[in-house]
């Protein structure tokens, strides 16, 4: 007599699972087959082209109506199983029941859903199975929200732009697919998409989905808000283990199976991605179909085990080429080899220890993904082919690598000289004309002659021109690259690059994640280039300006609220005394920038204290950053006999305009009221002396290590006019400026007639400066106090856990 | 064997970023890289004792916010021309949450 067999879920697992049992021993089992969904197996692997329009569902079914009935399978569609009756072997269904000699439980897995308000309206939708998929096909001309931006989420969010629809993926993580790719793959990945209209909206919480009677947007925890007719909650998948549960079969985090595919009841097996395998789950098709394998011969009394391989990832959306495979974390005694072609988008990292490729990462070349991958599997020693492993299979010696790839890349169109207006193809053209060297090359295009700083840039695009001649090049910025600071910051805006991985892609880096000389500068250049759309990395700042105060030498920390213009009242004398008191601050001090210091702060007592100065009023004074620091200033005409303006009101005008705003190093300000200089002006970044006649403006004074006056740059006799200039030169200098240069040494190289040019001579050029400065402070002249001292953000400033409690108990 | 106790959830600590725990020896620096990986240091630098979790966290190495020590996370080991190291300890991630070995509690029963 045939024994029974009862499967529930008919899945792709559980039909490789059949066609194997019928092909081998096609009367051992009566096969009862349950599915919840209304319909038998098809290639769920294939629901990314039928939502993209490229495939239609009869294309993807992989075991039709006829199929069954050829191999008698009583098939249950539709029907749930309620309940496993583990001592009488029966299946209860909401509709019926089966009895078994044999059970297979291939329930596979349930989305995760994130519990957030709204999440059960009408038009939020998984990505698993058909009806999903047919929610998502309906959405041209809408917009949608995709919420994961894993290979599920993108694959959606693809098919869905394909369909018309316009697609937002928001993604918890810093970048796309972090499972799979690191941030330089993930941010090309990002780049492609972006490309076909996908917005990307990365380091994004969902806070809430609204709407009333279905989805209509979506809100995150930074206030931003998307329009959505449709929600697809793409952030991941837990194994669908109720059933087992409730039977009392052992659960982990999946089924536990061993290698047989047995659960813990000798008649119960289990396979697909509701298992787990010696504490592995399983969600690649791969491994599912080897246990499909394994799980017929066993039901066949064949003895047979599983054991997992090592599996590689592809992105099924078509034109994004990725390939990922192993373990490419950074570790101990792991190296990587890494090929960048930034023109072509290609980036590919082995990563290699005891001379063996342990992961793989590929983007958009990924020819050679499988050559690799095979390398990987067999554990193959690559010591021999290592010089040439990352060129591939087809690699037979060559030519070296172009250290110019990045200058090559560059269109023809591509600005290379601000000041002068040259293109790289005006200099390709002029070098063609017969100007071989620097000095020529100024006398015909006039690129370089001004300020100097794209100097670097101009030797490369001429040495590329004449063919790789070497050309001396400047030192590069820091260890990880060859370019200068110079010609980072020229070819971020060349090239658009908008964020830190974009640079180190783009141009080349050769370390992975940078290094603490190059991330803060590279950070400043981004946020001062694309002030509205970069947003500030604050684990890319030193300790100062991501913690928003002076680190000590003990590691307590200095809090300094700002006093415009070094003005203050009774009220927030109080406040900043009962702070003092109440967080036992061991020395209170004036500052040598008119305003006070709060000494030995306990870091966790910060945003406790913020928010108490922030309630009288009081905000950071940015003591700590390269940014604004203060504007010193004297009493002025108000109450000095022998003051000639307003000094201290146009300093606290100037400190109200201009705080918060980052530049390339510390920018101090003084306005003095008369040339008795109280304010000490002359030895300032920028420093204004006020006279009978109105205005004297000069800048590049210092004090520190190097002692330097200040040198005039423009006189005048109104206050607002004052102000713009003031404006214009510091945005001027947050443009041009090298980061760690102060306003003298940045002087030095490019001259003050120049920046007389740009700033006092040249009006529409001031006034364009001035509302370039205006826009970045539309973003950055906000209290980071305030910011950090919300109830989310306080927890975040004291020890993750204190384990000497624990011992004491 | 090593055993290990629940100190926090990864998401605690911010990418490229490090917080510290409290420990009767002292404070420890755990560390979280840009690609989820974790390490667990001493917080203090063997050059003048500055705070390394305050540091700047490129690939796997920190660099010390008082005078740029650069430390390989891997191995504690001082990077370059600086010669020295700081303690690591034994740190994992399991679904989620970061685990630290217990031993750093039981040490200081014995003290």
């Amino acid at each position: 007599m045939k024994k029974k067999l009862v499967v529930i879920g008919a899945g792709m697992a559980s039909g490789r699972m059949l066609e194997q049992i019928f092909e081998t021993a096609p009367d051992a089992y009566d096969v009862t087959l349950f599915n919840a969904e209304p319909r038998g197996n098809y290639n769920r692997l294939m629901l990314s082209p039928v939502l993209s329009g490229e495939k239609t569902y009869d294309q993807i079914v992989t075991h039709d109506a006829d199929w069954y009935a050829a191999h008698g399978v009583d098939c249950r569609f539709g029907q749930s199983v309620v309940r496993i009756d583990r001592d009488r072997r029966v299946v209860h269904s909401n509709q019926s029941s089966a009895e078994y000699d044999a059970l297979v439980i291939a329930t596979g897995s349930a989305p995760f859903i994130i519990p957030v308000p709204g999440k059960d309206l009408p038009g939020v939708v998984a990505y698993r199975d058909l009806e999903d998929t047919q929610a998502m096909m309906d959405t041209a001309g809408k917009d949608a929200v995709v919420i994961g931006g894993g290979l599920l989420g993108l694959e959606a969010a693809a098919g869905m732009a394909a369909r018309g629809a316009r697609v937002t993926v928001i993604h918890l993580m810093g970048h796309l697919m972090e499972r799979q790719l690191d941030p330089a793959a993930g941010y090309l990945l990002q780049k492609d998409l972006e490309k076909r209209g996908i917005k990307v909206h990365c380091k994004g919480a969902t806070k809430a989905i609204l709407g009333s009677d279905r989805a209509e947007a979506v809100l995150l925890e930074d206030g931003t808000v998307y329009p959505a007719d449709l929600v697809c909650m793409a952030v991941g998948i837990r194994p669908e283990t109720r059933l087992a549960n409730d039977a009392h079969l052992e659960v982990e985090r999946g089924i536990v199976v061993d290698d047989a595919m047995r659960t813990s009841d000798p008649h119960v097996f289990a396979l697909g991605e509701c298992v787990e395998h010696r504490g592995q789950l399983f969600g690649l098709v791969a491994p599912l179909y080897d246990q499909a394998k394994v799980l017929a011969k066993t039901l066949l009394d064949q003895v047979a085990e599983f054991s997992p391989v090592q599996t590689a990832t592809k992105l099924k959306v078509t034109g994004c080429d990725l390939f990922s495979a192993g373990d490419f974390a950074d570790g101990d005694g792991r190296e990587d080899i890494v090929f960048r072609d930034p023109g072509r988008g290609i980036y590919k990292r082995l990563v290699l220890q005891d001379n063996r490729i342990i992961g793989v990462v590929m983007y958009g070349d990924t020819a050679d993904g499988s050559w690799f991958y095979g390398l990987l599997k067999d554990g193959t020693d690559i010591e021999a082919m290592r010089e040439t492993l990352i060129f591939g299979p087809a690699f037979q010696g060559g030519a070296s690598l172009d250290p110019m790839a990045a200058v090559a890349a560059l269109p023809p169109e591509a600005e290379i000289c601000g000041c002068n207006g040259v293109s790289k193809g005006s200099i390709m053209d002029a070098v063609a004309g017969g100007a071989c060297t620097l000095d020529q090359m100024r006398a015909c295009t006039k690129a370089s002659a001004s300020c100097g700083t794209c100097t670097g840039l101009v030797q490369q695009v001429m040495a590329f021109a004449l063919g790789g001649e070497v050309v001396d090049a400047p030192a590069g910025m820091c260890k990880c690259t060859d370019h200068t600071h110079e010609d980072v910051r020229r070819l971020i805006r060349a090239m658009g690059l908008k964020s830190i991985p974009a640079v180190m892609q783009e141009l080349g880096w050769k370390s992975v994640g940078g290094c603490h000389s190059c991330r803060p500068a590279l950070n400043y250049y981004l946020l001062a280039e694309y002030p509205l759309e970069y947003s500030d990395d604050r684990q890319s700042r030193f300790v100062n300006e991501r913690n928003h105060a002076n680190i000590q030498k003990d590691g307590t920390y200095s809090v300094v609220p700002r006093m415009w213009g070094g003005v203050t009242t009774p009220a927030e004398l109080r406040a900043i005394a009962d702070a003092a008191e109440k967080y036992d601050v061991p020395m209170v001090k004036v500052t040598g920038g008119q305003r006070i210091d709060l000494l030995g702060v306990r870091k966790e007592d910060l945003p406790h204290m913020w928010s108490d100065l922030n309630a009288a009023g009081l905000v950071s004074g940015h003591a700590y950053s390269k940014g604004l620091r203060t504007v010193k200033t004297c009493v002025g005409k108000e109450f000095c006999r022998v003051g000639t303006q307003d000094s201290t009101g146009l300093g606290i005008k100037l400190e109200k305009l201009m705080w918060g705003s980052w530049t390339p190093h510390k920018l101090k300000l003084g306005v003095s009221g008369c040339p008795r200089n109280c304010a000490e002006a002359t030895c300032k970044d920028i420093g204004i002396v006020c006279v009978d006649s109105g205005y004297n403006i000069s800048i590049g004074g210092a004090a520190g290590m190097e002692v330097k006056e200040t040198e005039h740059l423009a006189a005048t006799p109104s206050e607002d006019e004052a102000i713009q200039i003031v404006l214009a030169v510091t945005q001027l200098y947050r443009e041009h400026g090298k980061y760690l240069d102060r306003i003298w040494k940045w002087m030095a190289k490019v001259g003050l007639d120049w920046i007389k040019s740009q700033v006092v001579d040249d009006l529409d050029n001031r006034a364009a400066l001035v509302a370039r400065f205006e826009i970045s402070q539309s973003v950055y002249r906000r209290d980071p106090w305030a910011d950090l001292s919300t109830p989310a953000e306080t927890p975040k400033w004291a020890p993750l856990a204190d384990l000497t409690l624990e011992a004491a108990e | 064997m090593t055993v290990f106790v629940d100190i926090g959830a990864l998401a605690d600590i911010p990418a490229q970023g490090a917080r510290l725990v409290k420990t009767a020896q002292g404070c420890i620096a755990v560390f979280r890289t840009a690609d989820d990986r974790v390490f667990a240091l001493d917080d203090r630098c063997p050059h003048k004792g500055g705070p390394l979790s305050e540091g700047i966290v490129h690939g796997t190495s920190v660099t010390c916010p008082l005078h740029n020590w650069v430390f390989d996370m891997n191995t504690g080991a001082a990077q370059g021309a600086d010669d020295g190291a700081v303690r690591t300890y034994d740190i994992r991630v399991q679904q989620g949450r970061i685990l630290i070995d217990a031993s750093l509690i039981r040490a200081n029963r014995a003290a």
